[in-house]
């Protein structure tokens, strides 16, 4: 591979990544929303707080997992570039 | 790069075997240290309750270790039913305990064991073993044919089962990773005077807050899965 060729590969790789990382605007918002809920059940039922919070918690880690696939693949990109070896 | 930014995993020392070289990293001797920890600390627990006394009211050590048990306990007996819960406390106690501690020791300096796949793939490859062989234990050969249950979606329930390990693994990996990604570039790129108290703020969110609740969210998903299997 040529020297011009090694660089633009480089630098397409970080821009890709940057690009990669828009998915993390899926979990943002699925996040919010599963937060929001939760705030309407407490205000309705203050008394399910516990339970309330647990189940928010766990649906917002599952919700998050998309954005943590992107992340993974925005850091192979830039770290562990498979196009450059 | 030559500021103390320390993004990956580093070798100390290598040696050979089976014409393969294999690398001490910063991973092994992280999970070393936590593992030392937690082997004194029940050591010192077992040595604690072993000398006490049924008849007089329990000491401040000997209550905090039955405040730890009586929550793994009625955390696992709420998600697990109370028929089921005693076979699998210990393995999901053992889980938490291992998880907070090697989440939360990038606070002490020392890279997270759970910034590593090996080690959350592991995990994850054990919680899917558990599913299964508790799937075949407790609903016999129903547990195969579920999966053939619409004939046209066959491909994807098997997809759906191979993809829940790897998908448990990466959850954990990812924020771990993100987290000491992210206190790397904080004190490798801001200057000198505001390293003296704005990282002590970031470790409260990416090691404490972020560790604890990527513990409890794997041996939550991981007990959630498991008990799918027990209703009938």
């Amino acid at each position: 591979m040529g020297e011009f060729n090694k660089f633009f590969v480089e630098g397409l790789a970080c821009l890709g990544a940057g690009i990669g990382m828009i998915a993390g605007m899926g979990p943002g918002i699925g996040q919010g929303y599963a937060a929001g809920q939760g705030c309407a059940a407490v205000g309705r039922n203050p008394g399910a707080k516990g339970s309330v919070m647990t189940t928010m918690l766990l649906g917002q880690a599952v919700a998050e997992t998309t954005g943590l696939y992107s992340l993974v693949v925005a850091i192979i990109l830039i770290f562990a570039n498979p196009y450059t070896k | 790069m030559e500021q103390g930014l320390d993004l990956g995993i580093n070798g100390y020392a290598s040696f050979e075997l089976f014409g393969k070289t294999f690398w001490l990293t910063n991973t092994h001797i992280s999970v070393i240290i936590v593992v030392l920890v937690i082997t004194i600390l029940a050591i010192i627990a077992n040595r604690i309750i072993r000398k006490a006394d049924p008849s007089k009211e329990p000491g401040k050590a000997l209550n905090v270790i039955e405040l730890v048990v009586d929550a793994i306990d009625s955390i696992t007996r709420s998600n697990m039913g109370d028929k089921h819960f005693r076979g699998f406390c210990n393995y999901i106690g053992t889980l938490m305990i291992f998880l907070v501690l090697s989440n939360t020791v990038g606070i002490f300096g020392l890279r997270p064991p759970t910034a590593d796949y090996g080690i959350t793939f592991g995990l994850a490859i054990i919680t899917f073993f558990l599913i299964h062989i508790n799937g075949f234990r407790y609903q016999k050969m129903k547990h195969l044919t579920d999966l053939f249950h619409p004939i046209p979606l066959t491909p994807i329930n098997i997809i759906g089962e191979v993809a829940t390990p790897i998908s448990m693994s990466l959850r954990l990996f990812g924020n771990i990773l993100s987290g000491t990604i992210i206190m790397a570039l904080i004190y490798g790129l801001l200057p000198k005077f505001l390293l003296l108290f704005w990282p002590g703020v970031l470790h409260i969110y990416f090691d404490l807050f972020s560790g604890a609740i990527q513990a409890f969210v794997f041996s939550m998903l991981t007990m959630v899965f498991i008990a799918k299997n027990f209703e009938d």
